[in-house]
This record gives C-alpha cells, structure tokens and sequence, in this order.
C-alpha cells in the first residue's frame, strides 16, 4: 500500500512539477542539516585563518595589492570600451546592455547522490532568486537554480548530465550547445558540423540564446575535437571554466536578464 | 526507568540523514554507506512489533527531501526493505554475524536496485555495478553498527 503510494509519487515527481513548491520547502528545511555537516570543516577554515602567521598575512596581503592594482587597471579600459559599446550599440539601434545586479551567496552543501550534481546554497526567494537564475563563480558559469526555497535554493551545475546550455566561441562567434556529461571536469559539444571551425583551446562564452543564462560569461575551453568523417557531427570536448567542486562562494546572478522563459533546456528531470 | 525513551530512535533517524548528506570528497562518494538502510533494517529488527513499513516509508520520504533527490525514491526503497525485514526478523535474530552481514548486503542491494531504478527513469546514466557499492560498505559496517546500537538502545529500554 505505502509502496503504491510511493511509485505514484515518484511519477507525479517525474511527470509533473506539482510537488515543486513542496520540494522547495524541503530545500529550506534541509539546510540546517547540510549547514551542521559543514561545520568540521569552518572550525577548521576559522582555525586555519586564526592562527596564520604574520609574514604569510604580508604576504598575502601584498599579492591582493597588487591583484587589485592590476584589476583596477583594467577596469579602467573596461568603462571607455563600455562607454564606446553603448554608443555603437545606440547607432545600431539595438538593444542596450543591462548591468546585471549580482549577488554572493555561500556553498553550504552538495548533493549526497554522485549522479546528480547539484549544489545548496544559502540564498533563497527572499533575497529574489527564482527558478532558473544563473549561478556563476570567479572564473565561470557554473549552473542555475531549480528549486527556490524561502532562504536556500538548489542549483544545477552545467556538468550534470540533464543540463545543457547554449554557447559560442569567442573567436568567431559559433554557436553551439554545451551538454553536462556528468563528469565534473568535461563538458560536450555534440552534433557540431564536420566542417565548423572549431579549435583546441578555444574558449566558449554563454550566448544568452534560449534567454536564461546571459551572454557572455566564460563556460569553458576544447581541448578535444573528435573529428570522424564516418560519422555525420563533430564532437568537442570542453572543460568548464567555473571549478565545479571547490567554489565556497558563487554568485547568483538576479538582474534583468533571467527572463523565465523556457529555453534552453533541461533534458531531464527538472 | 519509567519513559520507554522513544526519543532515542528520533536522534538516530536524524542523526542517520546528517551522515547521508555529509560532504564527502568527490571520489568516495560512491562508497557512502546507506545510513538510512541500515537505521531501517536495525530497527525493525530490533522492534518489529513496533516498527515497520510505516516508518521506514516516513524515514525515507524525509531522505528524499532533504537530498532533494526525487520525491518518493527512498520511501518506496526503504518500505521494501522493511517489508523484507519484518518477514524475516524472526531467522535474522538466529543468525550468526557472518549471514547477518550476508543478509544485510542483500538488503542494501535491494535499496540500491530500487534507487537506481529511479535513476534510470530519470535518465541518468549508471555505469555497470557501481551503484552496489553501498551495499558493501554497508554490510561492512553493520558489524560495529548493530552491537553497539542494541547496547544503548537496551540501556535506555527504548520499547
């Protein structure tokens, strides 16, 4: 009898999106859980940072001196190019770039099934999150949300293999899309035409096509183009440019630009 | 004492879902024991009169939601093997530690089996076997487990 009960809920999670409200709750009530496990390791980060010494605070105090010297520098350039592409951009009469509104959020856990790879993080609704917001990290895209609870939501990271994203490389701007394969180091560009020019060491940039993710963000970089003229596509291999598994802090993208739309797809589950 | 200290299997419960969701390195998660399973299959071997499919389906149901996994998946693992569990109790006390373990590995497998086969609706690709491994560390571990949880649930008469 329960079995029944539990097969039948299993398709209506399967089927439908009835239990999504349900199963956001839970991503709130979970998080104490996932926040208590992680405690051994922030007593240990808190110590580590406690007891550092004092040359290796110079040290690194020094280095981010210099990094923010560096960065500033090329923040400069980037408001008179900024500047330069919101005028072209006015003459061609298209639309104008939207400044994104970015906010931090805190890894508190990942999911328990190694088939899945999803994140939690501490961020939820009330910091205006929804389904679908981009999740990045320092150096790229890593996933988006799907399941929005009150104060902690649940992402999907790119490498699952239910998720797919549209993508172009920078060097001449051909589309494609970037499937999870559910390693956490490769991505796969498949069906891509035997002829396309694509590269080893070419890096992919989110293409906003499909209106979640937006354009721009570093996705990852070939490092492998299987080129078989048996077969009728081209396969790449990408590694993800965002570090799936070491990110303590991501950010979470909720500006204008995550239309709710449909889009580009989850394959599977959610 | 007067309370049967029903409040001890609670802690268990919570305490088997914080070690089905701790971090673990990447490369290990494959081996994490199924706590849950083991929680099920010690209790309703240890109250069967008491315990049953009932509340392995509610331990199961609040797995799912707290790993985010489908709704329903390890309530409907879990009820199986407690319904495997409940049939049996009754040889598994006789048992020496040897089929006890034998016994346990089946049962894991069983829950492992049922959750893969959700997987597989879900499409996510299982690589051979893999997907049994619990079922080893957990037959593993039900050694040291299951003596020591008898030893304090029969020194706080939980009933």
């Amino acid at each position: 009898m329960l079995g029944l009960a539990a097969v039948v809920l299993i398709a209506i999670n399967h089927y439908t999106d009835w239990l999504q409200p349900l199963r956001e709750r839970a991503a709130g009530l979970a998080a104490p859980l996932y926040w208590l496990t992680g405690a051994p390791e922030r007593v240990g980060t808190w110590a580590g940072e406690q007891l550092r010494t004092r040359e290796e605070l110079l040290e690194e105090n020094s280095r981010l001196r210099r990094q923010v010297l560096l960065l500033e520098q090329r923040s400069q350039q980037l408001a008179a190019v900024k500047a330069e592409n919101t005028q072209l951009k006015e003459l061609m009469n298209s639309a104008g770039m939207v400044d994104e509104r970015v906010l931090v959020a805190q890894v508190i856990g990942v999911s328990p099934d190694p088939l899945e790879h999803v994140l939690l993080i501490d961020k939820g609704r009330d910091d205006g999150l929804t389904l679908g917001t981009p999740i990045m990290d320092a150096s790229g895209l890593l996933g988006q949300v799907i399941e929005a609870g009150g104060s902690a939501s649940r992402v999907l990271l790119i490498t699952d293999s239910s998720h797919a994203i549209p993508v172009q490389v920078l060097r001449n701007n051909i589309r494609a899309v970037a499937e999870g394969t559910g390693d956490l180091y490769r991505l796969k560009l498949r069906h891509l035409a035997n002829t396309s020019d694509i590269r080893e060491g070419d890096l992919l940039l989110s293409s906003g096509l499909g209106g979640r993710f937006p354009a721009g963000y570093p996705v990852g970089e070939v490092i492998a183009i299987d080129r078989d003229p048996g077969r009728p596509f081209a396969e790449a291999e990408v590694v993800p440019r965002g570090r799936m598994n070491r990110s303590r802090f991501v950010l979470a993208v909720v500006g204008e630009s995550n239309a709710s739309g449909s889009g580009d797809k989850d394959l599977g589950s959610e | 004492m007067e309370a049967n200290n029903r409040w001890f299997i609670a802690v268990t419960v919570v305490v088997a879902l914080l070690l089905a969701v701790m971090p673990l390195p990447y490369q290990w998660l494959w081996f994490r024991p199924a706590f849950t399973a083991l929680l099920v299959i010690f209790w309703v071997n240890y109250m069967p009169q008491s315990l049953g499919v009932g509340f392995a389906w509610a331990v199961g149901l609040l797995e799912d939601l707290v790993t985010g996994a489908a709704v329903g998946s390890q309530a409907l693992a879990l009820a199986v093997v407690a319904y495997f569990s409940l049939l049996t109790y009754q040889r598994t006390r006789a048992f020496n530690m040897g089929q006890q373990l034998m016994w346990v590995f089946i049962l894991v497998g069983i829950n492992q089996v049922l959750g893969n086969w959700v997987h597989s609706l879900a499409g996510k690709p299982v690589s051979g076997l893999t997907f049994l491994w619990p079922a080893v560390t957990s037959a593993l571990l039900w050694p040291w487990i299951a003596p020591w949880m008898s030893g304090v649930a029969g020194r706080l008469h939980v009933k």
